[in-house]
């Protein structure tokens, strides 16, 4: 009960932290001081609860009287609301931190009040949906972080396609919404109540509807695949404060709710985990596909979101199939390398959106084809986005290796290695995740590059400078924070474990630590930064002494072929660098070229137009959109524009309603 | 203990002997005498004795570049087994490290080459990316095959495992994926005919363009770290061509050494009798590697 006050009154802070600032219109800086501390300590009283709660191994609960006609006030602390609340209870105070250096997309006081406001409810509305245990109080939060998430992210209303995007996000969360009304509404038919808990008498064909509703419903926010495309633009648009909380935190409650409808179902059927494996392998060689053509920053991100949320239902899909078939190992490796990368993605997805903000600030574009040197006037920020280009590659010793490490090592054992039946359809998707891998390494290479490396391409990008305190310190905490959970990821296994234990209703799994192997991984990644370190200090020492000399450097143009005059326009762009990739994967990302015509031997100024826009959004939703808006203008005689009609319409619907109801 | 001190031996002191047993072996075939077969030694030596030159657009990336991919192909190499020999270190799951392993020093090489800002490297560096996305999933296709045959999930389990004995069913996709590791080999360690090493200026080259603007010891680092690439992935085809062994390790180790040699004439001779591809003909070579390993574990799985 205690740490259940703690979390609740978090959210409470959380909620209230942006109303002073509407007092202080005047005052806006005050105002959004007042909201960050606020926040700071609606997380520390939240931590303070979560922490509490993991130490007494109870599951805090409190049920009040609710005087809504459905469910109950019913809240509670499993493990597995706690893996979800600690991301929040730290990514967006860390965010509205270094939002108070940022101060806004468009850098207007105005939209100030409104950013923070919305932003402490969606912290509010995520925390409340975290711990929700009854159906009702679950789709309030859910609706209510969704709301405030369209608040937050639209911030920018002057911009056209900034309020697209907004639309969009809007159209798609309330799509996923109405699955989920569907999916309760069948809960509670089947099992009697709304309450979130789990039932096994639910028979095999509702849990298997129950359990593709909650897919699809969970899966447009958490962006699967086909789902995702509300996804890039809105990440784009959103001020990159918001960004780095919408991705890391918002989107996984999507995958919260997908492990909370498993929790609650029987263990089902294999085709579940066979479904959600496949879903995964598509949205994590699609989504990072996506990433590697695009030529904004933040797109780039965002869709390298979608490929993250592959890989953990990949993790998820295995843990299924792993308690269909009474497999503990694959169990502790899926559904624990899934949570883990849940947290991980957290850290450095927000780190990356953080960094890229800073450069898209300090630079004025977040094109990357515009952007690049900015690594010499910007070396801290460069090495932060460096440190989260490496972990969200998965590459050791960082964190995201070692989440994505008991995802490989499961899927390998779905090859039956110990004797007992394999499925090797599953073994398949290791495939899949190797090629995300490789293609993650192409596109962070290409961000890392054409922001921070090589030549400045754009013009005007001399001030730039290496972002201010607040904007820093939420972005090192987050890197060490990669680092930390890379090289000793034996820390977080005992909780992981217990949350495992609980989704999977048994008690004699395998140790994620023992299934994965994390005391070698914590040997080898220091060993790796110390082979580094010697060989960078081997290479220092030497000292400088003159041309061609023992140990000297010199320090001339990049090598030029002899050509007069190179300009920074001349090397490898965003685009250019992505050719290849683009070309290796057209059939999927449909590339838009306008290619220049070269006439004569003096041709004219003339331009070149490349661009990827989402095969999904493009192909399948706009020509669907289009098809209503061609056949639907039948209807309009109903719409009169007079409220009296619209009331004979909805007690027309009521009576019609009242007599099906009375007919079934 | 005396087999993981010659195993760090041969680590560090085999492969640039591999490079010019290559080229001895192209140069007969082209009726030259050819350069010495120490020659890589000595050229080594004296780069880390030069100065270097560095470009004003680069970072610490560019310096950190040839640094971190020679540790990250160095601790690949710890964990393969040479041979019949277990490897120094050893774990469930380390095959994944070693993948990754490869993964970091291509992201660093790539990043080191773009952050010169020139045209070639990024040129380079946008081939080398790309032909991963299609190498990748064929290397952990050969994983998955090998694991199932081996029935072990550590790379020295995985590469010993069958050398025993294997049943008749498994020996058609052993050889598919033989075929296959071997372009994944020849693509990664940009050898004839995905790339070229003799020519540095092409445009139609992947490692040698992409680390053009690195000299003196950085280019020294840059050019160990390749051979050690090509040391480490051939030790690791030499598993599955040729599983022999006595038994006895004053024989084993010979035989490796000479196994290994041979395979970098193998290479010499193929460099020799064919062309280098096209550009924009390899992905299709690397899509049938990885078409090899895929068929080679579903004839595994269904037969």
């Amino acid at each position: 009960m205690d740490s259940m006050v703690l979390i609740l009154s978090a959210s409470g802070i959380f909620f209230l932290s942006g109303f002073p600032a509407l007092l202080l219109r005047r005052h806006p800086a005050a105002g959004r001081r007042i909201a960050t501390v606020a926040m700071i300590c609606g997380s520390a009283l939240g931590l303070a609860g979560v922490a509490a709660a993991i130490v007494s191994a109870l599951t805090p609960s409190f049920d009040a009287a609710w005087s809504l006609p459905w469910g109950g006030f019913s809240v509670r602390a499993d493990p597995l609301a706690l893996v979800f609340l600690l991301p929040v209870f730290i990514l967006p105070t860390l965010a509205s931190i270094y939002g108070l250096g940022y101060a806004g997309q468009g850098t207007k006081d105005e939209d100030g009040p409104r950013l923070g406001l919305s932003f402490g409810i969606l912290a509010a509305g995520m925390t409340v949906t975290a711990v929700a245990r009854d159906g009702a109080l679950f789709l309030l939060s859910w609706e209510i972080m969704a709301i405030a998430a369209f608040f937050a992210g639209s911030i920018d209303e002057d911009d056209a396609e900034a309020r697209r995007a907004g639309w969009i996000y809007l159209v798609a969360t309330h799509a996923g919404t109405l699955c989920l009304i569907a999916m309760f509404a069948l809960w509670n038919r089947a099992t009697g109540s709304f309450a979130l808990v789990p039932n096994a008498a639910v028979d095999s064909g509702t849990a298997g509807t129950l359990f593709v509703l909650a897919l699809v419903g969970f899966g447009f926010k958490a962006g699967l695949m086909p789902l995702h495309v509300w996804l890039p633009g809105f990440y784009a648009h959103a001020p990159s404060q918001v960004a780095a909380v919408l991705s890391p935190v918002m989107s996984k409650m999507g995958v919260y709710g997908l492990f909370l409808v498993t929790v609650m179902l029987p263990s089902g059927e294999a085709w579940w985990g066979e479904a959600a494996l496949a879903v995964g392998a598509i949205t994590a060689v699609g989504g990072i596909a996506f990433a590697a053509a695009q030529s904004d920053a933040k797109r780039l991100l965002a869709y390298s979101s979608v490929e993250n949320v592959g890989i953990i239902v990949m993790g998820f899909g295995l843990a299924l199939l792993g308690r269909v078939s009474g497999r503990g190992a694959w169990i502790a490796l899926g559904a624990g390398g899934a949570l883990f990368h849940v947290w991980n993605h957290g850290l450095f997805k927000s780190l990356l959106f953080m960094a890229a903000g800073s450069a898209e600030r300090a630079a004025g574009s977040r094109d990357m084809d515009k952007l690049g040197g900015l690594a010499a006037r910007m070396p801290k920020t460069a090495f932060l986005f460096t440190v989260g280009a490496l972990a969200i590659c998965g590459l050791p010793p960082l964190n995201g290796f070692a989440s994505e490490l008991p995802i490989y090592i499961g899927l390998f054992s779905t090859l039956g290695l110990d004797g007992r039946p394999a499925h090797p359809g599953a073994a398949v998707a290791v495939a899949a995740l190797a090629m995300a891998g490789a293609l993650a390494v192409a596109a962070f290479v290409k961000a890392l590059s054409a922001i921070f490396l090589g030549n400045t391409r754009g013009a005007a990008l001399s001030p730039a400078r290496d972002p201010s305190a607040a904007m820093l310190g939420p972005m090192v905490l987050t890197a060490v924070a990669c680092a930390a959970l890379g090289s000793a990821p034996l820390l977080v296994v005992p909780l992981l474990d217990r949350v495992v234990a609980f989704w999977a209703a048994s008690a004699g799994l395998p140790s994620l630590g023992a299934a994965a192997p994390y005391r070698a991984l914590g040997i080898a990644g220091p060993a790796l930064a110390a082979a580094v370190g010697l060989l960078a200090l081997i290479a220092i020492a030497r000292k400088p002494a003159g041309i061609g000399r023992r140990g000297s450097a010199v320090r001339i143009g990049t090598w030029d072929c002899g050509y007069a005059r190179p300009t920074a326009r001349m090397q490898y762009s965003s685009s250019s660098f992505a050719r290849s990739i683009v070309t290796l994967f057209k059939y999927l990302l449909y590339p838009k070229k306008l290619n220049p015509d070269v006439v004569g031997a003096f041709p004219v100024v003339s331009r070149h137009d490349d661009e990827v826009p989402d095969t999904i959004h493009e192909r399948i939703v706009l020509p669907f959109v289009a098809f209503i808006e061609r056949s639907l203008p039948r209807m309009r005689w109903l719409q009169q524009g007079q409220t009296h009609h619209y009331i004979l319409y909805m007690l027309v619907i009521l009576f019609v309603l009242l007599a099906v109801g009375g007919i079934l | 203990m005396m087999n993981i001190l010659i195993h760090l031996a041969l680590l560090l002191a085999l492969p640039p002997l591999l490079l010019g047993v290559i080229n001895k072996t192209k140069a007969w075939f082209g009726g030259r005498t050819g350069v010495p077969f120490l020659q890589l030694y000595r050229d080594l030596f004296k780069l880390f004795r030069k100065g270097y030159v560095l470009s004003d657009s680069t970072t610490w990336i560019f310096r950190a570049g040839p640094l971190v991919t020679l540790a990250a192909t160095a601790g690949a190499g710890l964990l393969i087994p040479l041979g019949r020999f277990v490897s120094p270190l050893s774990f469930t799951g380390d095959l994944i490290l070693f993948a990754y392993l490869m993964a970091l020093g291509r992201f660093f090489t790539t990043a080191a080459a773009l952050d010169t800002g020139s045209a070639f490297e990024g040129m380079g560096a946008s081939r080398e990316v790309t032909f991963a996305v299609l190498s990748e999933p064929a290397l952990f296709f050969a994983y998955l095959t090998l694991a199932k045959v081996s029935g072990r999930l550590s790379l020295t389990g995985m590469l010993h495992g069958y050398a025993g004995g294997f049943s008749a069913g498994t020996v058609a996709p052993l050889v598919l994926t033989a075929i296959g590791l071997f372009i994944v080999m020849l693509a990664e360690t940009c050898r004839v005919p995905v790339d070229d090493p003799n020519t540095h200026l092409e445009l139609t080259m992947i490692h040698e363009v992409m680390i053009l603007d690195h000299s003196g010891p950085l280019l020294g680092t840059a050019l160990y770290a390749a051979s050690m690439k090509l040391f480490v992935l051939g030790a690791f085809l030499l598993h599955v061509v040729a599983p022999f062994g006595t038994g006895t390790a004053w024989l084993d180790w010979p035989i490796f050494v000479a196994e290994m040699l041979a395979l970098a004439a193998a290479i010499g001779v193929l460099e020799s009798i064919i062309a280098r591809l096209r550009m924009r003909r390899v992905p299709y070579l690397l899509v049938g590697s990885l078409l090899f390993c895929a068929s080679a574990f579903i004839l595994l799985v269904r037969l």
